[in-house]
């Protein structure tokens, strides 16, 4: 069973619908990355996993006990608000000092337990965000955008980080980013989002869709290998999309563009 | 309901009434303080303007259905505090919409009063408070609900500070914000409901940022933050009493001015403070 899926999921905000017609799900352990043009509905997908967002229709399945780390896109602390990186940790529920040790070190950064939180660098507030995700030892890590704001050294780093947590604590990791390049090399599986699924499959896949180069043009291929134009094509197409389609470009899928949604649906 | 000035007392009763004054003073120090430090972290100081301003239709309620001051300003209030976190998100910018909800309230509610039957109301005392005529059963009223805002935001603490840092993560550690923000409001309108009576509607939503804003360069934690500003509120509410009953300055605004010269001390201080 996928740690947490959903079926015809659509959201609305609103009363705009940002969202129609999602089934995707994650399976334990992978690295699944969403991408999409801004205002695609990505952060408002992993809202509406991390229970933040109602469902206007459709349903979201998770995981009995699933515990979920989450990483938030931004996180505006006011000025007027002192708070170290301890008590920061400490939200809601109180965590024993050794927990908190590890999760910093974990997130690999140490020694930062007594600092104010507004004091912290742009890289060491993601990592001390991650560490707050890594308290419950988490089944699935969430994160939204979690390098806006880091250069590209920086982002690499926290994305090597990522991995390495990934290794040590066998979750799965979700996460939305802008990062092509970085990201998706290190994805088992990229998912192509504008107002539904448009493609899905592994990076290589995704990078080689028509929808993909409709959405991010071809600029973003060359750091991708490409080769792989008969993956997969053995699946119907019997839940092809009906809606209309809002970009310009229409909808067909590219050769391996892998729909693999029925066997996943556990 | 009598003016202190002209109640004829001796000098045993004056003390009296002065300890009332000051004890009504600390208790609304305690009920504002640490709550205005969860309106100024949260940035809702017009949220605390509009709810302390809905106190005078409270007081026109209260006058016309003959209810205790109390109980008509603390529905009233609480009314207006839920009615602005319904329409929080809506299509008008939310300071706008505060700002034409606390001026309208305070409008409406001066009208309200005027045109009471028979009244001959003493209307300063309701928008500056008349600390100096706080009776015993006020005095058991405000201790009450200082007691029962602080048990609120106490028995909430955690998840308050969670839903205010960032909603979706709150939402994601299975904290629900709009049941904290439902918390506060609560907690908003019992504190200004006895407040009134201390400083009035129009100064009420000093006495929530005064004394936070003037405690946050002594704070590394928002719990040693809170105790500040309710230390802080405790000297202002002694200390304008006192220069209030010296100088024979109206009760309410030198409280308030009081706060006022205290955080002007501490933002002095505060660049002295970092290293």
């Amino acid at each position: 069973m996928s740690l947490i899926a959903t079926r015809n999921l659509t959201l609305r905000i609103g009363g705009q619908t940002v969202l129609r017609d999602v089934d995707i799900a994650v399976e334990r352990g992978e690295i699944v990355t969403i991408v999409g043009p801004n205002g695609s509905g990505k952060s408002s997908l992993l809202r509406a996993l991390i229970g933040a967002l109602k469902p206007a229709s459709g349903t979201i399945t998770r995981a009995a006990d699933l515990r979920i780390g989450y990483v938030p896109q931004k996180l505006q602390i006011d000025a007027t608000l002192p708070l170290t990186v301890h008590g920061f940790l400490n939200l809601p529920r109180r965590q024993p000092r050794e927990t908190i040790a590890q999760a910093l070190l974990q997130a690999g950064v140490t020694d930062l337990a007594k600092k104010q939180m507004t004091d912290l660098s742009g890289g060491q507030f993601q990592r001390v965000l991650l560490a707050r995700a890594l308290l419950n030892k988490p089944h699935i890590l969430i994160l939204d955008e979690a390098t806006q704001g880091l250069d590209q050294p920086g982002s690499a780093a926290f994305y090597r980080q990522i991995e390495e947590v990934r290794r040590d604590m066998g979750c799965a990791v979700l996460m939305v980013s802008h990062d092509l390049h970085v990201v998706m090399a290190a994805s088992d599986r990229v998912l192509c989002l504008n107002g539904h699924v448009c493609c899905e499959g592994t990076p290589e896949i995704v990078a080689d869709a028509p929808e993909y180069r409709a959405l991010f043009g071809t600029g973003t291929q060359g750091a991708l290998a490409l080769y792989r134009h008969e993956h997969s094509h053995s699946h119907d197409h019997a839940h092809d999309h009906s809606h209309t389609h809002d970009h310009a470009q229409g909808h067909t899928y590219g050769a391996g563009c892998n729909h693999a949604h029925g066997d996943q649906d556990a | 309901m009598v003016p202190a000035a002209t109640t004829p007392m001796g000098t045993k009763m004056l003390d009296d009434f002065l300890i009332r004054a000051g004890l009504a003073g600390i208790g609304v120090a305690f009920a504002a303080a640490p709550l205005g430090c969860f309106v100024v972290w949260r940035r809702m100081a017009y949220f605390g303007d509009a709810t302390s301003h809905a106190a005078l239709p409270g007081v026109a309620l209260a006058l016309a259905f003959e209810l205790p001051i109390f109980a008509g300003v603390l529905l009233v209030a609480l009314s207006m505090a839920l009615i602005v976190t319904a329409l929080n998100g809506r299509s008008l910018g939310t300071d706008t919409l505060l700002g034409v909800l606390a001026h309208g309230a305070l409008a409406i509610g001066l009208v309200a009063v005027s045109l009471l039957p028979n009244q001959r109301v003493d209307l300063s005392a309701y928008l500056f408070g008349e600390i100096l005529a706080v009776t015993k059963t006020d005095l058991a009223i405000i201790w009450s609900g200082a007691v029962l805002s602080i048990a609120l935001l106490v028995w909430r603490w955690q998840a308050l500070l969670s839903s205010t840092l960032n909603p979706d993560l709150a939402t994601a550690s299975g904290v629900n914000p709009r049941r904290e923000q439902l918390i506060l409001t609560l907690a908003l309108a019992v504190t200004v409901a006895v407040a009134i009576k201390v400083v009035g509607a129009l100064l009420i939503a000093a006495m929530l940022i005064i004394p936070a804003a003037a405690a946050r360069p002594f704070a590394r934690t928002p719990e040693v933050m809170a105790m500040a500003a309710c230390i802080i509120g405790m000297i202002a509410a002694l200390g304008g009493l006192a220069a209030s009953f010296t100088l024979d300055t109206p009760t309410g605004p030198s409280i308030v001015s009081v706060a006022a010269v205290l955080f002007m001390l501490s933002s002095g201080v505060a660049p002295l403070l970092k290293r």
